[in-house]
């Protein structure tokens, strides 16, 4: 039992989170494709941006004196999520919308993404300079450990207190942009311009408002998914360069488009990239006691070594382009 | 358009003078080698992107390759590693690859024996599974020990001639644009693009851990120059900024040999048949077809074409900074430096990707220097007005430059989409 409580503890739970953090800018992305026709390569910096907002706020949130049994990260999280909605309508309209008045080819966006995100990090990196920031630096990061020697281990099941609210939270957003798809006129008029666009437009659908709230849930998403980020290890300002290929990883294995599809391969992703690190000798030990002499198992048997867990979602994202170019979930193509 | 070039160009030309001036002849005749070769890089790219239309994002890991190559073959024997049981267990290896490379090339052939639906898929995936089992089997106890003090630390070089290194520098970088555009190439350019993206990190993260093959992040150095250094021209009797300059205008020589070398041949190739024939591919690949082209094959070559390019601007870069280090390696101040170039230089001319190559890297290496004098007066100002001086300004001005990488792009697709000099197509009267 000790083996099973281990596996859910380095597994599952780690899973779940990467996941969860990953379905949520993965569905950034996904929007922005199935509305815009473009790869949004500047959406991780966009993460970034949403988590250091957060973290300005919780600064001026601790300044006020504002102490509650949340996290300050998540007490801020829904006026960050509002500001980082409007940046993201600012730089559309400010980059994007201009190309796209001339009439510009999804290449020439996705080039001017690649600017965007230049200049965002410049500018992070410009005020905050290159060092590491944490949201527990005033309060400390409750861990939450639940004894389970009633089912016979030795250790207990263990995760922190912001690990729990982000699982919540990411559980909310979707459930909310579910809703708000399936349920919302305006959210009905999106998924019909992300199937046709000239259709949705010769319809009466407002395409100039969907491409408006398009940007506001992706950039509400991710400054979510950036802050939980941040809140789960530490904000840094190259925080989410690092994430975001594994985030379109995600974003095409559930294929381009398709934001369920989004959702499961953020967490398909998540945990593959758990699982490959993953030592498997720590769960399998006991094995080893009815083995023979020649096959034990040595000290670690993980898949691919630690230093390469990134490179997995690539395997993954290479091999679901060569087998199924359009993803899990048919994905929309241009 | 002749004129314009020229102008253009005058403009280049003063603006090297007046950063010679500013920041003295050593700087900048180093800033100018590294600066031919991010030309040849972009060169690379001009093939790709702008003759052939294909999205490549994996510039960094083609570069990474180039400077691995160099480092390989020029940097000296290491004998400790030739004595011991390296070379033995590094074959044992390579036959282990062979095996595996065979079983899964079986597997994948195994329909013929009858094997089919989801039991082929099953054979295929058992296949590649247990051949990188049997790989890592006997690559990790062969890199444990090479890494070792017994095993000599790593494999080392191979003493050969620099430029021998920069030529294997492009064939390595062939060889592995092959295996990627064989695999990728079908893809939409979307999807190119992160592919190849992905792909270069993948190579990244090789280069960076095979502590065995490439003393990952405890880097290579020195590693030798073609022409004689510095030190030679000293030891000659020149003062320090004389053989600074004489020994960076040798290797300087030598770029731009390699440099025009490279743009007569794709100047002419653009300019024949195969130079229309790829305009034909990237305007409308479906009628290129029907034409008879055969557009993935070509699409292929010129993929290899340009990545063979960029191999060699890495090589050279790593060769003429004399250090291999994995971990300076970004894709900001690579991929997307050289894609800055291109565009804002204009794809699909050459004359338009040398300018944006030198244009762009002056930029780069300038902005540094010029957001410190600023921030310097700033904060000068603000300490008078009583709010303080500004803190770190040696790190945020090194940050400056990223912003003005972006703001350079966003600027040149606002009002010059087709970039400085413009892709000009000559028409047959």
């Amino acid at each position: 039992m000790t083996e099973l409580i281990f596996f859910i503890n380095q597994v599952v739970i780690s899973g779940v989170v990467l996941g969860s953090i990953y379905a949520l800018g993965a569905i950034g992305i996904t929007l922005i494709f199935g509305i815009l026709r473009f790869a949004h390569f500047a959406h991780g910096d966009m993460m970034t941006m949403g988590a250091f907002i957060a973290f300005l706020l919780a600064l001026a949130a601790a300044a006020l004196g504002i102490v509650t049994p949340v996290p300050t990260g998540f007490l801020v999280l829904p006026i960050a999520m509002v500001i980082a909605a409007v940046l993201a309508l600012g730089i559309d309209k400010g980059f994007y919308a201009p190309l796209r008045a001339r009439g510009a080819k999804p290449v020439t966006l996705l080039i001017a993404s690649i600017g965007v995100t230049l200049m965002i990090q410049g500018l992070i990196r410009l005020f905050f300079g290159a060092g590491t920031y944490s949201f527990f630096e005033n309060e400390p990061k409750e861990i939450i450990r639940i004894d389970t020697s009633a089912i016979g281990s030795t250790r207990p099941l263990v995760f922190t207190e912001p690990q729990l609210l982000m699982v919540i939270v990411t559980i909310a957003a979707v459930v909310a942009l579910h809703l708000f798809l399936t349920r919302s006129r305006l959210g009905k008029a999106m998924r019909a311009m992300a199937d046709n666009a000239d259709l949705a437009q010769v319809s009466g659908i407002n395409t100039a408002l969907v491409v408006r709230v398009t940007w506001i849930i992706a950039g509400a998403l991710a400054c979510a998914a950036g802050t939980m980020l941040a809140l789960d290890v530490t904000l840094k300002p190259d925080l989410a360069f690092n994430i975001v290929l594994p985030i379109f990883a995600a974003a095409i294995v559930g294929g381009l488009g398709q934001a369920y599809g989004a959702i499961a391969g953020g967490f398909l992703i998540g945990f593959a990239e758990t699982l490959a690190v993953f030592n498997w000798t720590m769960v399998l030990r006991p094995l080893n006691a009815v083995l023979p002499e020649w096959l034990q198992l040595p000290s670690t048997l993980a898949l691919v070594p630690t230093e390469y867990k990134l490179t997995v979602a690539f395997v993954i994202l290479v091999v679901t382009l060569l087998v199924r170019p359009t993803g899990i979930f048919k994905g929309a193509s241009t | 358009m002749i004129r314009r070039s020229l102008t253009l160009f005058f403009g280049l030309f003063v603006l090297i003078l007046a950063v010679g001036w500013a920041l003295g002849a050593p700087f900048t005749s180093s800033r100018l080698v590294e600066a031919a070769a991010y030309a040849l890089i972009a060169m690379g790219l001009n093939i790709q992107w702008g003759y052939g239309g294909l999205f490549n994002f994996g510039i960094m890991g083609f570069m990474m390759l180039g400077g691995f190559a160099v480092t390989f073959i020029s940097y000296p024997v290491n004998a400790q590693f030739w004595a011991g049981d390296g070379p033995w267990m590094l074959g044992r290896a390579l036959i282990a690859f062979g095996a595996g490379a065979l079983l899964v090339i079986t597997a994948r052939q195994s329909k013929k024996l009858g094997i089919s639906g989801g039991w082929h898929v099953a054979v295929t995936v058992l296949a590649w599974f247990i051949a990188y089992c049997l790989y890592r089997s006997q690559l990790d106890p062969a890199a444990a020990y090479i890494e070792s003090a017994a095993g000599g630390g790593w494999v080392g070089g191979l003493g050969a001639h620099p430029v021998l290194g920069w030529l294997f520098g492009g064939v390595l970088a062939a060889g592995v644009a092959f295996i990627v555009g064989k695999i990728c190439l079908g893809l939409r350019t979307d999807y190119l693009a992160i592919a190849t993206i992905g792909i270069s990190e993948i190579i990244r993260a090789l280069i960076k851990n095979m502590d065995w093959l490439t003393r990952g992040t405890l880097t290579v150095s020195p590693i030798p120059w073609p022409v004689p250094q510095p030190q030679a021209y000293q030891a000659a009797g020149n003062d320090l900024a004389t053989s600074l300059i004489l020994a960076r205008g040798g290797f300087l020589v030598l770029v731009l040999l390699v440099l025009a070398i490279a743009f007569f041949l794709i100047q002419r190739a653009y300019g024949g048949p195969w130079g229309r024939m790829m305009r034909a591919i990237r305007d409308n690949h479906v009628s290129a077809a029907s034409m008879g082209k055969n557009v993935t094959a070509r699409q292929l070559e010129i993929f290899v074409f340009g990545s063979v390019l960029m191999g060699i601007g890495g090589a050279i870069l790593v060769s003429f900074v004399q250090i291999q280090d994995p971990s300076s390696y970004q894709p900001i101040n690579h991929t997307f430096l050289i894609w800055v170039m291109v565009i804002v230089g204009g794809a699909g001319n050459n004359w338009g990707a040398l300018l944006g190559a030198v244009l762009i890297y002056f930029i780069w290496m300038i902005s540094e220097p010029l957001a410190r004098s600023i921030f310097d007066v700033v904060s000068a100002w603000s300490t008078n007005v009583g709010w303080g001086p500004i803190p770190e300004i040696e790190s945020r001005s090194a940050q400056m430059r990223v912003f003005v990488l972006g703001l350079v792009i966003s600027i040149s697709l606002r009002f010059a989409p087709k970039g400085l000099l413009p892709e000009t197509i000559r028409r047959e009267a």
